[in-house]
């Protein structure tokens, strides 16, 4: 790095990431797409796409192209600015929000000291891209999917807000880093020690992503698909590629703050495997690759097309180099070895909660709209109310009663909120008289 | 650097400001708000106010704005259009302009000798500042901070109660 300046030497790491953040999110975005019609085939005993590239690998590739030269459909009285405006303001608020989000305890562009706060800022300025494309397209369904999820939205945010504060205590710190090193100071995901809290918060972002059993402001069955109804081409990819942007977000907040961020499982057992420096676990992300590469060369010849096998073939290579990287990590410099393999455990653990969003998108039917309002003022507020109160309570007793063990606090606050969800719970809706469409204007 | 910043987000409010009072389309004003908010935030940010610049995004933009536009977009926008905007009474108006600069001015120049800011006070190079609004909010001005609490959560309430009747 010599060969640097010295005054732009704190400058060029971080853009080289932003860098390899903004081109590789877009493929990254294509392929949860493909992860999740695969998910979904499988769940309904199907096979999903397996044209393109084999077993569909190839598919979101083809499918950006098919996009990218797709006519571009402005409606005639669409107010064309914000038309315009919507679709860019949703993924650059996405993007954004990247910013501050640890992919390791190298890996990260800005380390802000209210770095969580900013990245629920930031994509709570998303919301503006779905508002106004609703609005600005000048149609029913996307203003009433607009209206939506404007709503949808600025309900659950106060409940996820609340459930990211129960964690924040545990923290002490608005650093996305200090989070993580608190994790692994105090030896216990956060998860466990504030399940409530943890659970809040997975309900909420997925209503704030949008997702099924959420995902009214697109409900194809009442709204075609909601404020992007009148969206096509590349407009409309710029939607959807903020919406999986989004929802990688989500996972990273929900990862570094209750999932122990870039920690490997069982951070502190440390075994010295044969007297090396080498710890067991850390073989693990070798064995994957390994494991998925030696797959890949089994599946190899028994694709059906030449290409398809070629392609099958280089993604095992791919594979098995990254099993070697990771090896290699393991003799590098410090810095580098915690660098790959913490970004390896954080990228793994927002796939994880990522395939949560898209089992719980497969197994719930979509809620009415009252349903969702309910739920989110009168059963997940309150809880993170009180969860945030007793969390509190606990806190302050274990610093004066000097009661250090953190399952303690876990068995006794999740006993409490259980309770309290329980009492919460009895309150029913009341039967809905159906509303008069069309009323008023 | 800075000064440039902070010209740069001061003359982007200000126009944004401006625009927002005369569009007619109420969602463009909206935006033009919205813009108008965000470069404040950006002065904030500027002044190395972190937290300030994160709440006010989260609560003005993110939250307030959201509702405003949502209201916005039940209004029936076609009336609104053809609605006079300004108001016929140029002759009272002026000599209220003229009144409100005139008093301005008479600040300014009562004031001229104190508008050197001096230089930057100690708390700017706090790196800290969220502990420090903590500190400020729930120690130092415990009692006026949940006196205020108190006051919008009786506001609140009130909405409430005068929007559903039948409770």
């Amino acid at each position: 790095m010599n060969f640097i300046p010295a005054s732009l030497r704190d400058y060029v790491l971080p853009v080289l990431y932003g860098i390899v953040i903004v081109a590789l999110l877009p493929l990254l975005a294509g392929y949860i797409v493909l992860l999740e019609r695969k998910v979904m085939a499988d769940m309904q005993a199907r096979l999903g796409p397996m044209r393109v590239g084999p077993h569909g690998l190839l598919q979101p590739i083809a499918d950006a192209l098919k996009l990218l030269i797709k006519e571009d459909i402005i409606p005639q009285k669409a107010d064309r600015f914000l038309f315009w405006c919507a679709p860019v303001l949703s993924v650059t608020m996405a993007l954004l929000a990247y910013a501050a989000i640890p992919f390791g305890p190298v890996f990260q562009i800005a380390d802000l000291n209210v770095g969580l706060l900013f990245i629920l800022a930031i994509s709570s300025l998303g919301i503006y891209g779905i508002v106004l494309g609703g609005w600005a397209s000048n149609s029913h369904y996307s203003l009433l999917g607009a209206l939506r999820s404007a709503a949808q939205l600025v309900s659950y945010e106060t409940a996820a807000g609340l459930a990211v504060v129960s964690g924040l205590m545990l923290a002490g710190s608005l650093s996305m880093k200090d989070i993580v090193q608190a994790q692994s100071d105090q030896g216990v995901w956060f998860a466990f020690v504030v399940p409530v809290g943890f659970f809040i918060y997975l309900v909420a972002s997925i209503a704030e992503t949008n997702r099924a059993p959420f995902d009214l402001p697109e409900a194809e069955s009442e709204l075609v698909a909601g404020y992007m109804t009148e969206y096509s081409g590349f407009r409309w990819a710029l939607y959807f590629l903020g919406e999986y942007a989004n929802m990688v977000v989500v996972a990273s907040i929900a990862t570094t703050l209750f999932l122990g961020g870039w920690l490997r499982p069982f951070a502190r057992y440390q075994d010295h495997l044969f007297g090396t420096s080498i710890e067991l676990l850390d073989l693990l992300p070798t064995l994957l690759f390994l494991g998925a590469g030696v797959y890949c060369f089994w599946l190899a010849p028994r694709q059906p097309v030449q290409i398809q096998k070629i392609v099958m073939a280089l993604v095992g290579g791919l594979c098995v180099a990254l099993a070697l990287g990771m090896t290699g990590a393991l003799f590098a410099p410090d810095t580098v070895r915690t660098g790959i393999h913490g970004a390896f455990w954080f990228l793994a653990k927002v796939f994880v909660y990522i395939y949560a969003f898209l089992w719980i998108r497969f197994t719930f039917p979509r809620y009415r709209f009252d349903q969702l309002m309910r739920l989110g003022w009168r059963f997940l507020i309150p809880l993170a109310l009180v969860n945030v109160i007793v969390v509190g309570a606990t806190i302050v007793l274990q610093q004066n009663w000097d009661w250090r063990h953190p399952m303690l606090t876990a068995i006794v606050t999740t006993a409490i909120m259980l309770c309290v969800a329980a009492f919460l719970a009895r309150d029913r809706a009341p039967e809905v008289e159906p509303l008069e469409v069309g009323e008023g204007d | 650097m800075d000064s440039v910043l902070f010209y740069f987000f001061s003359a982007l409010a200000i126009a944004s400001a401006v625009l927002m009072v005369t569009r007619r389309n109420i969602v463009h004003s909206a935006v033009f708000l919205i813009t108008a908010l965000l470069a404040t935030a950006g002065i904030f940010l500027q002044l190395q106010a972190e937290f300030l610049f994160v709440v006010q995004i989260i609560l003005y933009v993110g939250g307030i704005m959201v509702l405003f536009v949502f209201v916005i977009m039940l209004v029936n926008l076609d009336l609104s259009l053809h609605l006079m905007q300004f108001n016929r009474m140029k002759f009272v108006s002026t000599i209220l302009a003229a009144v409100l600069a005139g008093q301005l001015f008479t600040a300014f120049w009562i004031t001229r000798n104190s508008l050197n800011l001096g230089p930057r006070g100690e708390a700017m190079a706090q790196p800290h500042n969220t502990e420090s609004i903590a500190q400020a909010l729930f120690q130092n001005y415990m009692l006026p901070f949940e006196i205020a609490s108190i006051l919008l959560l009786v506001a609140m309430i009130g909405a409430v109660v005068m929007a559903k009747r039948k409770v």
